[in-house]
C-alpha cells in the first residue's frame, strides 16, 4: 500500500476497497514504527488528519471526490499553515501557530488532500543535508548513516520511506532535486512563478519556488494541477495559463531533441553517476531521442552569483524575525538592542547566522555594486546561457549533484565542499526555469537522480518526458530497506 | 557675515487611498490599535505586498501637476533597518528609479515675485507603524494600523531661500495634492509632513555648507519657526567660527527649538536592493496620457479662470483658489446667487473670520454652501439687510437653524413698507428736534455727514430691520421739511 501510487489509490478509494480514513490511520502507524529511525517529520497532525480522511470518504461516497481526495501526504515545513505549528526547521519559529493558510497548502486542502504531518528541513531552507535543522538531522532511508540531501529533506525522506504518498518541497537552489535524487524520489522545481510563493516562508524570493516530491512523475503532475497557477496574493507569480499535467503525460517522445551540456559532463562529475546517466539517457535514445552535445559556459559562475543573491535576500527577509511580533524572543531583555541581539543569536543556527552576515556585507555601501549588482549580472549570463540553449533543443539533461548521499557530518566543518553539492542545481535558480530530478539508477546502493531542465512553463513537457522513461524504467518503484516496519 | 540661506524641502504626503500600500487593509485616522492590518502589515512570515494601483495612479497625476518626467519603469527597493514599529525590517520604498522624476512648480510670494522652486524626484513609499510609550509600563506598545499605509515622498532641489519661501513652496504642494484629490492634507493627523534640509553659505559663494536635516515637522507656522531657529542656531555656531556637524534634528514647537537627533556617524547603513516581491512597475504611454487628459483644474489654472469669469481681483482669485474646498465653497455660492463679488465678500469676510476664530477648515464648516446660499438669497431680495445678515450667520453657525428659519424666528424681516419707514423717520425727527434744526441750517456737505445720525436712530427704532435703501430718500425727504 504504501508504494501506491496516487491513481492506483484514488481508484481504490473510490471503489470503497478501502477507505481514506484506514488509509490514514495506516500512514500514520507507519510514520511511528519507521519516523523515529529517519527524523523525517517536525509535527505529525493525527488527530486533524484523521477530521480530513472522514471528510474525504464523505466526499468520495457523495460521489463529487477528485484524484487527490483522501490521499495522505506531507507539507515541508516552511509552508505556512493554518493553526499548525510551522516552524521552518529553526528555534527562531519553535513557537510559530500562522493564523493563516499558505496558497500552496490551501490548494491542496481544496484538492481533498489529508495532511499528515510537517516535514524537517534544513533551517529556513539554507543547506544541502538537512543537518541544518533545529529538529536534528533528517537520515536517508536508503542507508541512515547517510543524509537525505536537503533542505527538503524531511518530504525527501518521508516519501521514500513510504510515509506518505507525496509531499511539497521548496527549491531555491535544488532544495527539491537533490534530496529527491539522494532518496531516489522524483521531484520538480516549477518555473519560478508558476506556484505562488503566498504563505511560503521566504528565504531567497527571487529564487524560492514550491514543487511535487513523490514517487513518480504521474504523481508529480496529480499535486502540479492542484498547485500550479495565478494567485493574486503572489505579484511575482504567473498569469500565463496553466496545462493539465495528467492528460499531457502519455506524448511520445519521438523527435524529441536533448541537450547535454558538456559543462555537466567534466571531470568534476563523478564516473560511475556518469556512467548512470549515460545509460538513462540512451533508453531516451531508444523512445526516440536525439542527443546533442552543448554548452553552459557561465554554470561555474552559478556559486558565487548565487552566494550572493540569496544570501542578500535573505538577510532582508529574516530581518522580521526579530523578537517583537512572534516567534523567539530572548528572556529579560535589557532593551531594545539587547532584545535584538539575543533574540537573534539565540533563534537562528549557525548556517542561518552566517548567510544573514554574507548577505548583509553584499548590500552594504561600498559592496553592493562589487557584489550584489555583479552577481545580478552573472545572472544574467546564466540566464542567457538556457535561452541560447533551448533555443537548440527541447530539453537539457544532466546530473543533479556530483555525488550520491554522502555520510552524516561529512561535510558540515567544509562549507566550500557544502556548496559546491549546488553545482548543478543552483543555475536553473538563476535562470528561473523548470526542472526535474528523476530515479535513474544507483551507484553503491545509493539512488542517483537524472536532472532534466526545459524551458520557461514548460512544466508539462518535462513530467511527460519523465513519464515515459518511468514506463520503460523501474528505478522509481525501487525501495529501501528499512529496519523496521518496510 | 552675510549668510545665504539653502533650504531644500522632503515632503511625505499620504495618499487618500481606501487600501494600504501593499495590502488590502483599510487606510483610517484613529481606529482601534492593530485593528486594520492585515498579514502584510504584521510582517508575518510568508505574507507577500501585492501594489496597489490607485496608488500609482496618484503619484503620476502628481506628476504631471508638476510638469514632472513619469518613470516608465519604476522599481521598489527595500530600505533595511530595524525598528519595533517596522514589522518586516525594511520599508519598501523607491531608490534609483523612482515613479516621478524631474520637475518644477512655480511659488508667488507676499509681495507678488514668483519663483520657480525643483522638484528632483517622488517617489512611493509605505509608512511604519507608531510605537506607543504610554499605558504600558516599562513596556512599548506597537500600533501597526499606520503600517504600509502609502506616501508620497516629494523632495525639492535646494532652491529654497528662505522660511516664506519654504512655507509658500509645502502651501502650494498641499494645495495640489489636495486639488488633486490624492492627499487630504490634514498636517495635524500627519497626512503631511515635512523634513527641512538647512545649510548657510556666505553670499556670493557657489558651494553648499553642511547641512542639518530636521525630520516631520507638520505645520506650516511650525516649519516657518523651525527654519528661523535652525538658521540662528547654524549662524550663531558660524559666526562663532564653528563647524556645522551634519546631523538629522528634530524641531520642539514648546521650545522653540531644534535638537540632535542623530548624527552622520550614527545613521543606517540601508542597503537598499530591489524588493524581489515586487515586479518593476511598467507604465504605458496610454496609461500615462489618459491621467493627464483627466487631471482636474489646478489652483494657478483655477484663479486665472476666477479673474477672467467672475471678474475677480488677482488677490482675490488667489486667496479663493488657494484650497479646492474654498474654490468649490465659493463657486458654489456664486452658481447659487449669481453673484461673484458679494459670494466672494462674504467667503473672504465674515466667512473666514468665523473659521479663524474657531481654527477650523472650510470642508469643516458647520455651515454649508448651500446653506450659506440661501443666506445670501435673503439679502439679494431684500428680505434682510447686510447687518442682519452678519447675525443670522452667527446663529447659523451656532446650529440655530437655516437661514430662513432663524429670520423667521427671530423676526428679523426687513421692513420695506415704506408708510411704516416714513412712519419711523418722523418719529426720530419729531424727537431729535435740535438736530433737525441744526440739519436744516447746514451746508449741503455737512448735511451729507450729519444723515448718518439720524440713519442710526431710524436702524435703531426698527431694531436694525428697516431696509436701508428706503430709509435714506424718505429721510432726506422729511429732514428737508
Amino acid at each position: 500500500m504504501y508504494q501506491q501510487n496516487i491513481a492506483a489509490l484514488a481508484k481504490q478509494l473510490r471503489s470503497k476497497d478501502i477507505s481514506s480514513v484506514e488509509l490514514t490511520q495506516s500512514f500514520l502507524s507507519r510514520i511511528k514504527d519507521v519516523d523515529p529511525s529517519l527524523n523525517s517529520f517536525i509535527s505529525v497532525t493525527e488527530d486533524t488528519a484523521l477530521n480530513t480522511a472522514a471528510e474525504a470518504d464523505k466526499l468520495i461516497a457523495s460521489g463529487n471526490a477528485g484524484p487527490l481526495t483522501g490521499i495522505p501526504i506531507a507539507h515541508k515545513d516552511l509552508f505556512c499553515t493554518n493553526g499548525i505549528l510551522t516552524t521552518c526547521g529553526s528555534k527562531m519559529l519553535h513557537n510559530f501557530i500562522p493564523p493563516y493558510e499558505s496558497t500552496v497548502t490551501s490548494r491542496l486542502k481544496q484538492a481533498g488532500t489529508v495532511l499528515l504531518g510537517k516535514t524537517n528541513m534544513d533551517e529556513f531552507a539554507m543547506g544541502s543535508s538537512n543537518e541544518n535543522s533545529y529538529y536534528g538531522a533528517v537520515k536517508n532511508p536508503w542507508d541512515t548513516t547517510k543524509v537525505p540531501g536537503g533542505s527538503s529533506g524531511g518530504s525527501a525522506a518521508a516519501v521514500a520511506a513510504g510515509l506518505v504518498v507525496a509531499a511539497t518541497g521548496t527549491d531555491t537552489g535544488g532544495s527539491i532535486r537533490q534530496p529527491a535524487s539522494f532518496c531516489g524520489i522524483t521531484g520538480l522545481k516549477p518555473t519560478y512563478g508558476r506556484v505562488s510563493r503566498f504563505g511560503m516562508v521566504a528565504f531567497a524570493s527571487s529564487l524560492d519556488q514550491a514543487g511535487p516530491m513523490a514517487r513518480s512523475a504521474e504523481d508529480c503532475a496529480y499535486i502540479m494541477n492542484a498547485i500550479a497557477g495565478f494567485d493574486t496574493q503572489d505579484s511575482t507569480s504567473s498569469e500565463q495559463a496553466t496545462d493539465d499535467y495528467v492528460d499531457t503525460l502519455s506524448q511520445p517522445l519521438q523527435g524529441l531533441k536533448i541537450g547535454l551540456p558538456k559543462e555537466y559532463f567534466d571531470s568534476t562529475l563523478n564516473d560511475d553517476i556518469k556512467n548512470t546517466l549515460m545509460t538513462a539517457i540512451k533508453e531516451f535514445e531508444k523512445l526516440g531521442a536525439t542527443i546533442k552535445e552543448i554548452s553552459l559556459p557561465n554554470l561555474k559562475l552559478s556559486i558565487p552569483s548565487y552566494y550572493v543573491i540569496a544570501p542578500s535576500e535573505a538577510s532582508s527577509n529574516l530581518s522580521r524575525f526579530d523578537g517583537v511580533r512572534y516567534g523567539h524572543r530572548c528572556e529579560n531583555p535589557k532593551d531594545l538592542l539587547d532584545m535584538y541581539m539575543r533574540s537573534r543569536a539565540e533563534g537562528f543556527g549557525q548556517e542561518v547566522q552566517k548567510r544573514i552576515m554574507v548577505g548583509t556585507y553584499a548590500l552594504s555601501e561600498g559592496y553592493y555594486d562589487a557584489y550584489y549588482l555583479k552577481a545580478q549580472r552573472i545572472r544574467r549570463l546564466i540566464k542567457q546561457d538556457f535561452v541560447n540553449a533551448l533555443a537548440e533543443v527541447d530539453v537539457i539533461m544532466g546530473p543533479v549533484a556530483p555525488t550520491t548521499a554522502f555520510d552524516i557530518g561529512s561535510k558540515t566543518n567544509d562549507p566550500v565542499a557544502m556548496y559546491l553539492e549546488d553545482i548543478y542545481t543552483l543555475s536553473v535558480n538563476l535562470a528561473g526555469i523548470p526542472a526535474m530530478s528523476v530515479p535513474a539508477g544507483f551507484d553503491n546502493g545509493m539512488p542517483v537522480g537524472l536532472q532534466i531542465m526545459g524551458n520557461y512553463f514548460a512544466e508539462a513537457k518535462l513530467l511527460n518526458i519523465a513519464h515515459q522513461y518511468q514506463q520503460v524504467t523501474d528505478w522509481h518503484l525501487q525501495n529501501p530497506n528499512l529496519a523496521k516496519g518496510a | 557675515m552675510n549668510w545665504e540661506v539653502v533650504i531644500g524641502l522632503e515632503i511625505h504626503a499620504q495618499l487618500s487611498t481606501k487600501s494600504k500600500l501593499f495590502s488590502g487593509a483599510a487606510v483610517g485616522f484613529g481606529a482601534e490599535p492593530n485593528t486594520q492590518t492585515t498579514l502584510v502589515d504584521l510582517g508575518m512570515p510568508g505574507a507577500l505586498p501585492v501594489f496597489n494601483k490607485e496608488a500609482l495612479r496618484m503619484a503620476v497625476m502628481f506628476g504631471h501637476a508638476v510638469n514632472a518626467e513619469i518613470g516608465m519603469t519604476s522599481i521598489f527597493a527595500r530600505k533595511n533597518y530595524f525598528y519595533p514599529d517596522l514589522p518586516k525590517g525594511y520599508q519598501t520604498s523607491q531608490m534609483d528609479d523612482p515613479i516621478v522624476g524631474k520637475g518644477a512648480l512655480d511659488i508667488t510670494l507676499e509681495d507678488g515675485t514668483v519663483r520657480r522652486i525643483g522638484i528632483t524626484r517622488a517617489h512611493l513609499e509605505e509608512d511604519a507603524g507608531k510605537s506607543l510609550h504610554e499605558d504600558f509600563q516599562g513596556m512599548t506598545g506597537i500600533d501597526l494600523n499606520r503600517s504600509s499605509t502609502p506616501l508620497l515622498e516629494i523632495v525639492s532641489e535646494p532652491d529654497i531661500r528662505s522660511a516664506k519661501e519654504a512655507v509658500a513652496y509645502v502651501k502650494m504642494i498641499h494645495s495640489i495634492v489636495t486639488y488633486l484629490g490624492i492627499c487630504d492634507g490634514n498636517m495635524a493627523e500627519g497626512s503631511m509632513r515635512c523634513d527641512i534640509n538647512l545649510s548657510l553659505r556666505p553670499k556670493g559663494q557657489s558651494e553648499y555648507g553642511t547641512r542639518t536635516e530636521i525630520k516631520n515637522v507638520n505645520s506650516f507656522r511650525f516649519i516657518e519657526k523651525a527654519i528661523y531657529t535652525e538658521i540662528e542656531r547654524q549662524a550663531d555656531i558660524l559666526e562663532d567660527g564653528g563647524k556645522i556637524v551634519q546631523e538629522t534634528r528634530l524641531y520642539d514647537p514648546d521650545k522653540n527649538e531644534t535638537r540632535s537627533m542623530r548624527s552622520k556617524e550614527d545613521a543606517n547603513d540601508y542597503r537598499y536592493f530591489p524588493c524581489p516581491d515586487l515586479l518593476p512597475v511598467e507604465l504605458t504611454e496610454e496609461y500615462v496620457e489618459a491621467i493627464r487628459q483627466n487631471l482636474p483644474e489646478l489652483p494657478t489654472q483655477k484663479a486665472a479662470r476666477f479673474i477672467e469669469q467672475y471678474k475677480l481681483s488677482d488677490y482675490d482669485a488667489g486667496v479663493l483658489s488657494a484650497s479646492r474646498s474654498m474654490a468649490d465653497y465659493f463657486e458654489t455660492l456664486v452658481n447659487k446667487t449669481k453673484d461673484a463679488k458679494l459670494s466672494a465678500n462674504w467667503v473672504m469676510g465674515e466667512l473666514s473670520k468665523l473659521l479663524n476664530q474657531s481654527q477650523l477648515e472650510i470642508v469643516n464648516s458647520p455651515v454649508s454652501a448651500d446653506s450659506f446660499a440661501e443666506l445670501l438669497i435673503r439679502i439679494q431680495d431684500n428680505t434682510i439687510n447686510g447687518k442682519t445678515a452678519k447675525d443670522v450667520l452667527q446663529s447659523m453657525w451656532d446650529g440655530e437653524g437655516s437661514a430662513d428659519e432663524i429670520i423667521e424666528k427671530k423676526g428679523l424681516v426687513q421692513v420695506t413698507d415704506t408708510a411704516a419707514i416714513e412712519a419711523m423717520v418722523q418719529s426720530v425727527i419729531d424727537a431729535n428736534s435740535a438736530q433737525v434744526e441744526q440739519f436744516r441750517a447746514s451746508e449741503p456737505d455737512k448735511q451729507k455727514k450729519m444723515i448718518g445720525f439720524f440713519m442710526g436712530q431710524v436702524m435703531k427704532a426698527s431694531q436694525g430691520k428697516a431696509n436701508p435703501g428706503l430709509v435714506t430718500p424718505i429721510l432726506q425727504k422729511l429732514l428737508q421739511g
